[in-house]
């Protein structure tokens, strides 16, 4: 027997009954906490796990692509891998990050701020490190898809400008949609999402812009995709197609290249835009990635303004071109003579100060006609101060000077057409009778933009038919203006535009061309008055050509300006807006042509060359 | 009677709860591991159960006062193989739990001592021979029951060393402990709360996280804390009636962390629903109160401690687990005996039924 009783009866039936009761109590509370979550609270769970399983993964819609006239690609978007960085397993996280510095050529310091950036959010959030994959990266992951884990690729929508900065200006460019305009899309934007932020992009985001698709896939707790629940295909953005003509696109673009200044060439009949060029420009390439902070600061604070679009915002002194206007209006008011002459000795007197003509020998004794081809500003000092500056204002207002022409581009400027009651309204004194003398020949207060002087001068030509401008190539609900011009000042201004070209003497003789009546006036601003300009030995100028053919109800109108600049506007700008008519004829005849050949009844063995020639220095 | 044990006495209605529920527990486990790379797992545990089942016929055969009588023998082998494993055992999930077999599978070696403590305490209760517990025995068994608890908090294993303690609780409650000194006892233990939350800085980091998750589940959505909220939406999302066997999406999409082991209930919570619980906690109790039955028909006080040491350590288990899965306890790694998957933990559950067994055989014995 051992020292311990081995027979000790004496069980404690009582304590052991208060046991098992006790075992009784605790397994009805837990029946009671098991209630609580799977009946009461059911319903709550069974949400949450649903939220666990199901993983809503956006499939990005590619935005519309733009077209110029004919259908060739101006703009486009094309699928691209973002690479991301999964930070739920921070151990292999940090373990990989010198082999993704090394394979995907990450700066190790960048990589590492990014983190630190996202250490705040919640880990199960990716960060995108790389945001347009090369295929040597794409390969990178997908071969290291075993030992490093945490890379992930997502596929994005990415713009595409094929030929960089051209039309940038009017394209415009995408960007991520601001806080604002996420609060006011009600739902529609969510963080990142890609809009457009300027020119065209913005003007017809809703066309352009797709409809995202969603795919909703059942996930493992690790995230891995198991099974696909449903697909909602995404609606890829319609196209756009443009008025542009990317032929003519190119020679603008090529005739500014290294200029400051812009262009713009316009079917006159129908306001079709067919060439719009702004320099300096963007290339909005930069901005369907991500811009980096600098490249923004400096693009926004460059003092050439490259995100400027100069042909609809630039709001400049017409100089000479206004004398289409002041010629018009002298013709239209009958307030003078249409034989009017002036002499002009190369400057004249008006209350008590001596405004000067550009040609200091003077013109001598000039009539209208003369005065619009040799641009005698004498001639205009006098006719303007006679008509009185609320005539001028009519007219140059009826023409469209001053008021936006409704392109249908964001943020177009109207410029200024100032009248006596604009200078009570806004300075609160009478107009100064001297100004209207500055007025006459485009100095002064007067104001415009390229697109207003190049509808300006097809409205001339073709008797007052002020068209809406556009770049849209079905733009629905063209808004025409009338500003009735009577066909002998038509004749007779279109006759003096004609001569700007085709006399010699002409400030634009050098710009004519074979075959093609053109049609057009120069117009060279002063950026400081004669007499600074002599103290300072440089001549800064504007050098404006506005011109358009045929001679009467033009096909092309062309606005160009070239700024600071040491030439007068006929040399400056002149070639551009020759270069692109010639363009365009050739183009034309070209087509002629191609149909004739096509077609051998109407025009058999046409092999006399239509192409016109060119008739001045340039080629 | 008879003059010696025979294996038909062995309890046949609680070899049947406990049937009952590890085959609720193998099929949880295949349902949880079948689609994962842990495939077959189910057969794995089935061999536990085996050895388990062997295990238990022999020890039911060495009479539990023999056992008993080789108490101080057991109690100073089991210090000396924890003081082992702290020197030499490897870690695993970051504790020194586990001493290597020779190249076979490893045993974590304080399961042992959960056996162990049962038959030296159920020797010290025996050795009272009075109706009441005095101050001294008190310390006494604290003493016993401390050392092993300090050994194994300093693996560290927070779950495993709580697990003796009940032994101790139950042994003295039922050993005649004074009402005074067990309302002593509950002051001081309500005292050592806050103590004992001043003290939280001296865990180690793992178990910090786990007390702080247990307090704020929210607050951590990717780890401790995500466990404790991934088991509760698996069982909550359950429902009543279940998802159906195979189809819980928390547990087939490996939301339930371990859901094969210490998880195992939030598994089967989700897809048979608040009646397959039901069903589990009430064999639970039928296992338990089948325990006490046996308890209170034991041949002598010796044998009584026995199967009340089983039953508290069994009882505890339960407890704890079930609780941690709905979210009213922090996650210490305790399994549910008989339905989570594991060696050593299904060896020790059928090595104390064989004690039972072992002590219920006896008393048809002369």
């Amino acid at each position: 027997m051992p020292s311990w009783s081995v027979n000790d009866q004496r069980i404690p039936q009582g304590r052991l009954a208060l046991v098992s009761y006790v075992f009784v109590a605790i397994v009805a509370l837990l029946m009671v906490g098991f209630w609580k979550l799977q009946v009461v609270q059911s319903g709550h769970f069974a949400d949450l796990a649903e939220r666990n399983r199901v993983r809503s993964i956006p499939i990005i819609a590619p935005r519309g692509p733009m077209l110029d006239r004919e259908g060739r690609v101006l703009v486009d978007s094309y699928p691209s891998f973002s690479i991301l960085l999964m930070r739920d397993d921070l151990k292999s996280l940090e373990k990989s990050l010198p082999q993704i510095e090394d394979g995907l050529g990450i700066d190790p310091d960048d990589l590492r701020q990014e983190l630190e950036a996202a250490k705040n959010e919640p880990k199960f959030l990716p960060v995108i490190i790389k945001p347009a994959a090369t295929q040597a990266d794409i390969a990178f992951v997908e071969s290291h898809r075993a030992d490093i884990p945490v890379l992930e690729l997502m596929m994005v929508q990415r713009r595409r400008y094929p030929h960089d900065s051209m039309l940038a200006s009017a394209i415009g460019y995408v960007g991520e949609v601001s806080v604002q305009d996420m609060d006011q899309s009600e739902g529609q934007y969510r963080p990142g999402d890609l809009v457009g932020k300027a020119g065209l992009e913005k003007e017809y985001n809703d066309q352009l812009e797709g409809t995202d698709g969603m795919r909703r896939v059942v996930v493992n707790s690790v995230g891995k995709v198991m099974r696909t629940l449903d697909n909602v295909e995404a609606i890829p953005g319609k196209p756009v197609q443009l008025t542009i003509d990317y032929d003519l696109q190119a020679i603008a673009e090529a005739d500014m290249v290294g200029k400051q200044g812009a262009v713009v060439a316009m079917d006159a009949r129908t306001g079709e835009v067919l060439a719009m060029v702004s320099r300096p420009t963007f290339d909005p390439n930069d901005f369907a990635v991500r811009v980096p902070k600098e490249e923004w600061q400096s693009l926004n604070t460059d003092k050439r303004t490259p995100l400027l679009n100069r042909a609809i915002q630039a709001q400049l002194a017409p100089g000479s071109v206004f004398k289409i206007v002041m010629a018009t209006a002298m013709l239209e008011s009958k307030q003078i003579s249409e034989n009017f002459t002036a002499y002009c000795p190369g400057y004249a007197n008006f209350y008590g100060r001596t405004f000067h003509c550009w040609r200091p020998q003077g013109h001598g004794v000039v009539a209208l006609h003369a005065a619009i081809v040799d641009s005698c500003d004498v001639f205009f000092y006098n006719v303007g101060k006679l008509l009185g500056i609320d005539t001028i204002s009519h007219y140059a207002s009826g023409l469209g000077l001053g008021r936006r022409t409704g392109i249908d581009l964001p943020s177009e400027e109207p410029g200024l057409m100032p009248s006596e009651e604009w200078v009570e309204r806004v300075y609160h004194h009478k107009w100064y009778a001297g100004e209207t003398i500055s007025v006459a020949v485009g100095q002064g207060a007067v104001t415009v933009t390229p697109i207003q002087l190049a509808r300006m001068a097809a409205a001339v030509a073709s008797g007052g038919t002020l068209v809406q401008p556009h770049l849209l190539k079905n733009f629905a609900n063209s808004k025409v203006d009338h500003f009735a011009i009577s066909d002998n000042t038509v004749e007779q201004v279109t006759q003096g535009l004609y001569g700007v070209v085709n006399e010699g003497g002409g400030t634009g003789y050098h710009l004519r061309l074979q075959n093609v009546d053109l049609c057009g006036k120069s117009g060279t601003a002063q950026l400081m008055s004669y007499d600074a300009a002599k103290r300072l030995g440089t001549k800064t100028m504007d050098g404006w050509f506005v011109g358009f053919a045929p001679r009467r109800n033009p096909e092309i109108v062309i606005a160009a300006i070239v700024q600071d600049t040491m030439e007068h506007g006929g040399e400056a700008a002149g070639p551009v807006v020759r270069d692109i008519v010639k363009a365009y004829y050739d183009k034309k005849n070209a087509r002629t042509q191609q149909q004739a050949i096509t077609d051998p009844p109407a025009q058999p063995n046409s092999t006399q060359p239509l192409v016109a020639t060119v008739g001045a220095k340039r080629p | 009677m008879k003059d010696r044990p025979r294996t038909q006495d062995f309890d046949w209605v609680l070899l049947a709860i406990v049937a009952a529920i590890t085959t609720l527990g193998v099929l949880e486990i295949y349902s949880s591991t079948h689609a994962s790379a842990m495939v077959g797992m189910q057969w794995k545990q089935l061999m536990w159960l085996g050895v388990g089942i062997a295990a238990m016929f022999i020890i039911s055969r060495i009479d539990y006062h023999t056992l008993m009588d080789q108490a101080p023998v057991l109690y100073m082998f089991g210090l000396a193989t924890l003081l082992v494993v702290l020197v030499i055992g490897h870690s695993r999930f970051g504790a020194k739990r586990w001493v290597s077999l020779g190249g076979g599978p490893n045993f974590q070696v304080s399961e042992l001592m959960k056996l162990i403590i049962i038959i030296v305490l159920a020797r010290f209760f025996s050795e009272v021979r009075t109706d009441r517990l005095t101050l001294t025995d008190l310390v006494k068994v604290a003493a016993l029951t401390c050392i092993p608890v300090g050994l194994i908090l300093m693996q560290p294993d927070l779950g495993t060393a709580m697990v003796l303690v009940p032994v101790a609780i139950v042994g003295a409650f039922l050993a005649g402990i004074e009402w005074k000194h067990m309302a002593v006892g509950l002051v001081l233990v309500a005292l050592m709360i806050p103590v004992g939350w001043n003290m939280r800085h001296h865990l180690k980091p793992y178990q910090q996280q786990r007390i702080e998750t247990f307090l704020h589940p929210e607050e951590n959505p990717r780890s401790a804390g995500y466990q404790v909220l991934q088991s509760e939406i698996a069982v909550g999302s359950g429902g009543f009636w279940g998802k159906g066997f195979g189809k819980g999406s928390q547990n087939q999409l490996g939301f339930v962390p371990v859901r094969y082991s210490d998880f195992i209930l939030a598994a089967l919570a989700e897809e048979q629903g608040f009646i397959g619980v039901c069903v589990v906690l009430l064999l639970y109790l039928g296992l338990i109160l089948r325990l006490v039955d046996n308890a209170q028909k034991a041949k002598d006080r010796a044998g009584m401690f026995i199967v009340m040491g089983v039953t508290a350590i069994l009882g505890f288990h339960v407890l704890v687990n079930a609780s941690m899965v709905i979210g009213y306890m922090p996650v210490t790694g305790i399994p549910l005996p008989l339905m989570s998957y594991g060696g050593s933990a299904t060896a020790f559950v059928f090595l104390a039924l064989g004690l039972v067994m072992n002590v219920r055989m006896r008393r048809f014995v002369n």
